[in-house]
């Protein structure tokens, strides 16, 4: 390459305060290969890139190195634009002499000559660049929604809406998740359920959509494009093309007084049931740790205990079959959507250090109750069909207290986050009180009122001024149970007056956190995770639906706590997108990965051991008769990152990374 | 409030945070100290208010007030804070630096009993309860208060009334001037 | 089990009976209480809310006697002195600049390596022991276990129970035979060191304490504080005073309540010392079992 051109930017003041690029330009021009140089205000603006394009035609360039910010800022625009006048994109450089130059430098003499170091570096490395064609790869045009909540219900619907096909995984025996057990939402007060139950049933009954419930992903691998997903298919008991969901093995078991987890342990359901009435799939499944039968089948038991929903089922449905099923799916792109538990506040999860609250009673005080259970009290279908009727002994509540910030913003007890909705379902939750019981007094104890979304301050203050839910600023330090009552003992820190309250009833508007294995079913996805198991997005602001994993994205609570707008949001624009690459059959990737030396491989597979994407296979040499020569390192050029770490563990240099060849590097370093 | 116009900021807090190792920055004014506080009814600054003014370096405000020294140190504070900031501590880091910097005393009574206990244990090595008594009841002006008390308490066997120093007593001297040094001053509240 | 002894200085005046009735079940519990050659004072509150370092150093005197003496673990039975004990060795062991910084002002060698015990935790941990030493249970008898502040309190220094639903002494007066009772107070301030310079906040605090316990339904208090003990019971008549009608709630140290149900002569365990009366209490609980109607004996074999 003996043609290269240096272009040196100002970037207006950024880096003009500090070096004098017009310097630069001109040392460069000097170099020994480099046949144009100059420098320009704004170089990635658009008579900057017409400079390039112009200057690479007049004379006649075969290289172009940019000397302005980072590469992760403008590569790509600087090799388009290089593309664009002819020549190979990857005989674009970048030398960054903004971050790694004018931005920690005051010397400008000083500053200069390194701007001037680096340049030269990079005309070196350039000389050795090779140019490079991308990647393509085949994309499977269907895509895996893992979690049928709202996010995956709304990713699953916008996806298959679009014309692709979509696997819908749930891990429980109905999709709708936590939406489906609230009453009414803020802040328009709208039924949950009637505004969720036709999106639930638009998922069973759309064409593209294959809905797998009461189901987990058990092991994923392949890469953007090309995923094969192994899915578990737990043992309903029953076999589903059979039932018709008529209920009656419901109305026949024995076993009625299971706590419910649909209504947040406050109703009772039996041990082969569908969840709650609206189910989808409407098909019972039978709960192993409670049915008699099954556990005398576990057990081994000769005698066959019980049988009655088998006796009544008319269409011999009922199989007790405890064998999961495996299926493999092919997809192209994976919308993870699992969203959230809610924290509790007994000692059950010391180990992922939370601590409970000793101070109010460990969860032990019957009538202390947390927000889904007050939604499932609240509910038209819930247990009490709506009226509110508190847990002891089921009088109606004359005086509820509401705590928010129970467990959020509380890193003593292992949660320093903000978990969001909570100001906002405690105002819904006075409303909905004061609407049931209309001289009972709603009392809240907050913090701060954080109600940032469209018509969310309006609401709260609708609450406090029209609802008369009477808002008290502090944490509350205690909760006893004195006989009837639960006694309140807090402080109005704006009134300065300790204030203690003999509520019937307290609510707690405990934390939201991620979903209990997010972190196993992340490590199967090769995605990452905060410290609190929530999924972390590729870029807080600018990737907010992708993930670090090309091709796996995010939505909803399982990525930070998240209320239904912003969780449906985030769904539909993962899913666009999802439809975005399934847009073209093929994938276009930069070709910035590893390529074994077959000639020099010894086969000694350090590289395989030290890849963490899986992108090293075993490949076998065999001669014309097919006889095994030898076995070799191979990377698969769908997978690989280009990360570099087989590169550098080679020990008999036979992995280079196309791009970062060692003969650039060294070209590169010996320049300085 | 008017108060002396803030042009930088509190060197209280970088103080206390240098004795204790907690940083009044944490509190967020959450109440849930003073929710708790078996003493909020009877303070005028609640732990609260405490690490409020100690946050605006109010050393005016929380010197010139008995509160700091109505705090019992039962923790119950600290115990159920959410943000681990430690007013109990902190407390105590208001107390010290009001003694050494003569700024704020203990109103009469507690520091009577303050005072005699320290001097019992500095004399003796121990506390005798009669003697500390006795000492109290000098500084505190409390002359008459429980007298009926003490007949019956000697009755009961709860009373030592000769004092006895113990062998090292010279060692704990040591220590009181030791500690009084470092602390600029003598160690009398 | 060997354990190093600090007594401090009200186990030797004004509760007495604590130290009494201690060494009484040390032997059939087949513990050895050796005391801490010349143990000073621990400082108390007077020393936290006035000097810090005092408040670390006088306890750390203690501590380096005790280790020099060879003990690896010294039990203090008074709260207040547990508390600063354990407050200057965990302080110390997480700062290694004020080891050294006491070291050299306390000029003998001190490695900060003896753990510090609490009545509580002690006898918790000798629950299985104690219950199968029982000779005459208390038959049942309410008894409100009282923990105060300092036994569970700073969490980070005690830990050997929860700071807020703490059970430690609950099992250990179920193991003497007692009926722990179930009630609010119980991790409450009595108004601590208060008792003489401000008296009316122990009168409010303490009151609020025997009311709960009472109304819990409780025939007596345990406590692991002498000065718990001391606000509760001797001020409890004035605690009373605005009140329908007397407390007359016993105030007993959790070594009495083990005493009682070793079936120790209640002398010995220093019962007759207290302001509120013990006897009937006692009566009750030494009563032997079934038809109940015999007069109740005071005097009974040491076991």
């Amino acid at each position: 390459m003996s043609r290269i051109g240096v272009f040196v930017c100002h970037c207006g003041e950024n880096l003009g305060r500090t070096v004098d690029a017009a310097e630069v330009a001109r040392a460069s021009g000097t170099l020994p290969g480099v046949a144009h140089a100059i420098d320009y205000k704004y170089m990635c603006s658009d008579p900057g890139q017409a400079l390039i394009k112009q200057a690479v035609a007049e004379k006649k360039l075969d290289g172009v190195v940019v000397a302005a910010c980072s590469p992760h800022m403008h590569e790509k625009t600087f090799r388009r634009a290089t593309a664009g006048a002819g020549v190979n994109p990857f005989l674009c450089e970048m030398a960054n002499i903004r971050e790694h130059c004018s931005w920690i430098h005051e010397n400008r003499p000083a500053a200069t000559a390194k701007a001037i170091d680096i340049t030269r570096s990079i005309v070196e490395k350039l000389k050795r660049n090779a140019p490079l064609e991308p990647i393509r790869i085949p994309v499977e045009r269907r895509a895996l929604v893992i979690g049928g909540g709202i996010a995956g219900i709304q990713a699953a619907l916008d996806i298959a809406d679009g014309g692709r096909e979509v696997v819908l995984v749930e891990k429980g025996p109905s999709i709708g998740g936590h939406m489906s057990q609230l009453s009414e939402t803020f802040p328009t007060l709208d039924c949950s359920q009637c505004i969720l139950t036709p999106r639930m049933v638009e998922v069973y009954q759309h064409p593209r959509i294959k809905l797998l419930a009461y189901s987990e992903v058990e092991a994923v691998e392949g890469y953007i494009g090309n995923f094969t997903v192994k899915i578990r298919r737990k043992a309903r008991g029953l076999d589903e093309t059979k039932c018709n969901g008529c209920g009656q093995c419901q109305a026949s078991c024995p076993q009625k007084k299971i706590p419910s987890e649909f209504d947040a342990g406050l109703g009772k359901r039996s041990a082969i049931y569908v969840p709650f009435p609206q189910a989808v799939p409407n098909i019972p499944v039978i709960d192993a740790r409670h049915c008699a039968r099954w556990k005398g089948i576990v057990k081994g038991l000769k005698k066959l205990a019980c049988g009655k929903c088998l006796e009544v089922c008319g269409r011999g449905a009922i199989t007790f079959d405890l064998e999961d099923k495996f299926v493999t799916e092919k997809v192209g792109a994976v919308v993870v959507a699992t969203g959230f538990q809610l924290y509790e506040i007994g000692r059950d999860h010391e180990a992922d250090g939370l601590k409970g609250y000793g101070e109010y009673g460990y969860g032990k005080i019957p009538d202390v109750i947390d927000g889904l259970q007050f939604e499932r009290l609240a509910s038209a279908s819930g247990p009490t069909a709506g009226k509110l009727q508190r847990p002891s002994d089921g009088k109606e509540p004359r005086t509820i207290v509401f705590l928010q910030c129970v467990g959020s913003r509380d890193p003593a007890k292992g949660i320093e986050y903000c978990s969001k909705i909570c100001c906002m379902y405690v105002a819904k939750h006075t409303m909905l009180y004061r609407h049931k019981v209309h001289d009972g007094r709603a009392v809240v104890f907050y913090m701060d009122v954080r109600a940032g979304g469209k018509g969310y301050e309006e609401f709260v203050r609708r609450a406090i001024e029209e609802d008369g839910a009477e808002y008290i600023r502090g944490r509350v330090s205690r909760l006893e149970r004195d006989g009837d009552v639960v006694r309140v003992q807090g402080f109005d820190t704006l009134s300065g007056e300790p204030v203690t309250i003999d509520a019937d009833l307290v609510v707690l508007a405990t934390a939201m956190r991620s979903q209990p294995g997010i972190e196993t079913l992340a490590q199967k996805l090769s995605v990452s995770y905060d410290r609190h198991g929530f999924i972390n997005e590729a870029h807080p602001k600018l990737r907010p639906v992708e993930t670090n994993t090309a091709g796996i994205f995010v939505a909803g609570a399982c990525q930070a706590p998240r209320d239904i707008p912003d969780s449906v949001a985030m769904a539909s624009a993962a899913a666009s997108k999802v439809l975005g690459l399934f847009s073209n059959a093929e994938l276009e990737r930069e070709p910035i990965v590893a390529r074994v030396d077959e000639a020099t491989c010894a086969g000694c597979f350090h590289c395989l051991r030290v890849c963490a994407y899986g992108a090293v296979e075993r490949k076998e040499i065999r001669d014309k008769k097919g006889n095994l020569i030898k076995v070799v390192a191979s990377v698969n050029r769908g997978v690989c990152q280009g990360c570099g770490t087989c590169q550098a563990t080679c020990p008999g240099k036979s992995v280079e990374l196309e791009g970062f060849t060692d003969p650039q590097i060294y070209a590169a370093i010996n320049a300085f | 409030m008017a108060g002396p116009a803030s042009t930088r900021r509190s060197t209280l807090a970088a103080e206390i945070r240098r004795r204790t190792g907690l940083n009044p920055a944490k509190c967020y004014q959450c109440g849930k100290c003073s929710a708790g506080c078996p003493m909020a009814e009877e303070t005028r600054l609640r732990p609260h208010d405490i690490l409020r003014l100690v946050q605006r370096g109010r050393r005016d405000r929380l010197f010139a007030d008995d509160s700091i020294w109505l705090c019992l140190t039962c923790e119950t504070c600290s115990a159920r804070c959410p943000n681990e900031v430690g007013p109990a501590r902190i407390i105590d880091a208001l107390r010290e630096l009001a003694l050494e910097s003569g700024e704020g005393a203990p109103p009469r009574a507690i520091r009577a009993l303050h005072e005699s206990f320290l001097k019992q244990i500095r004399r003796h090595g121990r506390i005798f309860e009669f003697g500390m008594i006795a000492g109290f009841k000098l500084r505190s002006g409390k002359l008459f208060a429980d007298v009926g008390k003490m007949p019956a308490t000697m009755k009961r066997g709860k009373l030592a009334l000769s004092p006895r120093n113990i062998a090292g007593v010279g060692d704990v001297r040591r220590i009181f001037d030791a500690c009084a040094a470092a602390a600029g001053k003598e160690v009398r509240p | 089990m060997k354990l190093g002894y600090f007594p401090g200085c009200s186990l030797h005046a004004t509760a007495r009976e604590c130290e009494e009735s201690l060494r009484a079940i040390a032997a059939p519990l087949d513990v050895e209480l050796a005391e801490i050659d010349d143990w000073a004072c621990c400082g108390a509150t007077s020393a936290h809310a006035t000097n810090h370092l005092l408040s670390v150093a006088l306890p750390a005197r203690t501590l380096a006697l005790a280790e020099r003496q060879g003990f690896d673990t010294v039990l203090a039975p008074c709260a207040a002195c547990y508390a600063r004990l354990a407050s200057a060795r965990h302080e110390l062991a997480k700062d290694k600049a004020l080891l050294e910084r006491v070291a050299a002002i306390l000029e003998r060698p001190f490695t900060n390596a003896v753990k510090v015990v609490s009545i509580a935790e002690l006898l918790r941990d000798l629950a299985p022991k104690i219950r199968e030493q029982a000779k005459r249970p208390l038959g049942g008898a309410r008894v409100a276990a009282y923990y105060g502040c300092l036994l569970v309190r700073p969490t980070e220094v005690s830990g050997f129970d929860d700071a807020e639903q703490p059970s430690s002494m609950e099992a250990v007066i179920a193991a003497a035979g007692g009926t722990p009772v179930e009630w609010r107070r119980k991790v409450d301030c009595c108004g601590a060191g208060f008792s003489l310079s401000r008296t009316g906040s122990v009168i409010r605090l303490g009151r609020a304490i025997l009311e709960d316990a009472k109304k819990a339904g409780a025939e007596a208090i345990a406590v692991g504080c002498p000065m718990c003990h001391s606000n509760l019971d001797l001020r409890q008549k004035a605690m009373s005073r605005t009140l329908p009608e007397p407390l007359g709630l016993p105030i007993l140290f959790l070594s009495q309540v083990v005493g009682l149900g070793l079936g120790l002569d209640p002398q010995a365990l220093g019962l007759g010392r207290h302001f509120v009366g013990t006897g009937s209490f006692v009566a009750k609980v030494t009563a032997p079992p079934a038809p109940a109607e015999k007069p109740a004996e005071t005097k009974q074999e040491v076991a």
